[in-house]
């Protein structure tokens, strides 16, 4: 049994070495293109993929309005957020087919002969991930920056009113990296590790027990292309709130949920 | 001991230490979100989904030292 933690390189292109992620990258953009050249034949009575493509997207944007809370920047980030869902999912479950991983050449390498598999699912490619995530991470920097200003963005970091409140400021900086790191890592994690999961029980309990682990993939591709949006999205409206609103906010919202609390353990009792 | 099974024992260290917190704290989220739907059976869609999300947050834990263990073993 072989399992890689890297992509490996199937061939080169000059010096530029094309790994499996990239294959497969391109196999899911060749299907995206496909989908794109298809909505010229948009009708205003959906039919089937129409259909499918539009709750998808509404979903989608409904979601996005409930967290952002102000339209402008909510259609602006939209696109980019959906994109994330679909491509995340996509190319989560373009690993779980079958045939990607098993199909490949065989190379030898130090001595052995080895198989370079042709398809890797791309989010199982650590490369992948963290480039979605530094998209993700400079997009809402950007937003939050153009959104409430320089000055006003840097006072989230820089804080000068109590020596405790600076070292706030600086374990908020700290943080911006950390973000990037964790949703890197999340969603290579999940997705590398359910492709390790399966191909272990596939030699420990062959044709009975990888099937419903293969059903949980599927829902694990889900979960991490969702959890990948919403935090998207959630960063976004951190980022274009202003410093102070930050401590406002959650005391307008106590009064409500304490006395609902109330009431509910009033009636419990 | 040589470096090889030094390698086995961290890797199992590591996987086996760091799905302890993550696995109390799925526990923790899955119990209160349940006994949330109880009290309050009318909002179990949102409560469900936000519980998936936390659910999914304190996985990532676990998955973190997963690939310590997995750096261990293959790098």
């Amino acid at each position: 049994m072989e399992i890689s933690l890297a992509a490996e390189t199937v061939f080169k292109v000059g010096n530029f070495p094309i790994t499996n992620s990239v294959l497969t990258t391109w196999v899911v953009m060749a299907v995206f293109l496909l989908l794109a050249l298809l909505s010229r034949r948009v009708s205003l009575v959906p039919r089937q993929l129409q259909n499918v493509v539009e709750i998808l997207v509404l979903w989608l944007y409904d979601l996005t309005r409930s967290i952002i809370n102000n339209d402008k920047i909510a259609r602006r980030i939209f696109p980019l957020m959906a994109v994330f869902f679909v491509f995340i999912l996509v190319s989560s479950l373009s690993g779980l087919i079958p045939g990607a991983g098993s199909i490949g050449i065989f190379h030898v390498v130090d001595g052995h002969k080895t198989l370079i598999p042709l398809f890797r699912a791309p989010t199982s490619d650590l490369n992948t991930t963290f480039a979605l995530a530094i998209i993700s991470a400079t997009v809402y920097t950007f937003l939050g920056v153009s959104t409430i200003g320089f000055i006003e963005y840097t006072k989230k970091f820089v804080r000068l009113s109590s020596p405790i409140d600076f070292f706030v400021g600086i374990l908020e900086f700290i943080s911006e990296f950390s973000k990037i790191i964790s949703f890197g890592f999340r969603l290579f994690g999940n997705i590398f590790a359910g492709e390790v999961l399966i191909s272990v029980v596939t030699f420990l309990v062959p044709y009975i027990l990888p099937a419903p682990l293969y059903g949980f993939e599927i829902f694990v591709a889900f979960i991490q292309a969702f959890v990948f949006t919403v935090l998207s999205i959630v960063f976004t409206a951190l980022a274009i709130q202003r410093h102070e609103a930050e401590h406002a906010e959650p005391v307008e919202h106590e009064s409500q949920p304490d006395a609902a609390t109330t009431l509910i353990n009033q009636t419990n009792n | 001991m040589d470096v090889e099974s030094a390698k086995l024992i961290g890797m199992a260290l590591a996987v086996g230490l760091g799905v302890i917190g993550p696995g109390i704290g799925i526990g923790i989220i899955a119990g209160k979100a349940l006994e949330a739907i109880g009290r309050n059976p009318e909002v179990e869609n949102t409560i469900r989904t936000n519980m998936l999300l936390g659910i999914a947050f304190a996985e990532a834990l676990a998955i973190f030292s997963l690939i310590v263990a997995f750096i261990i073993k293959f790098v």
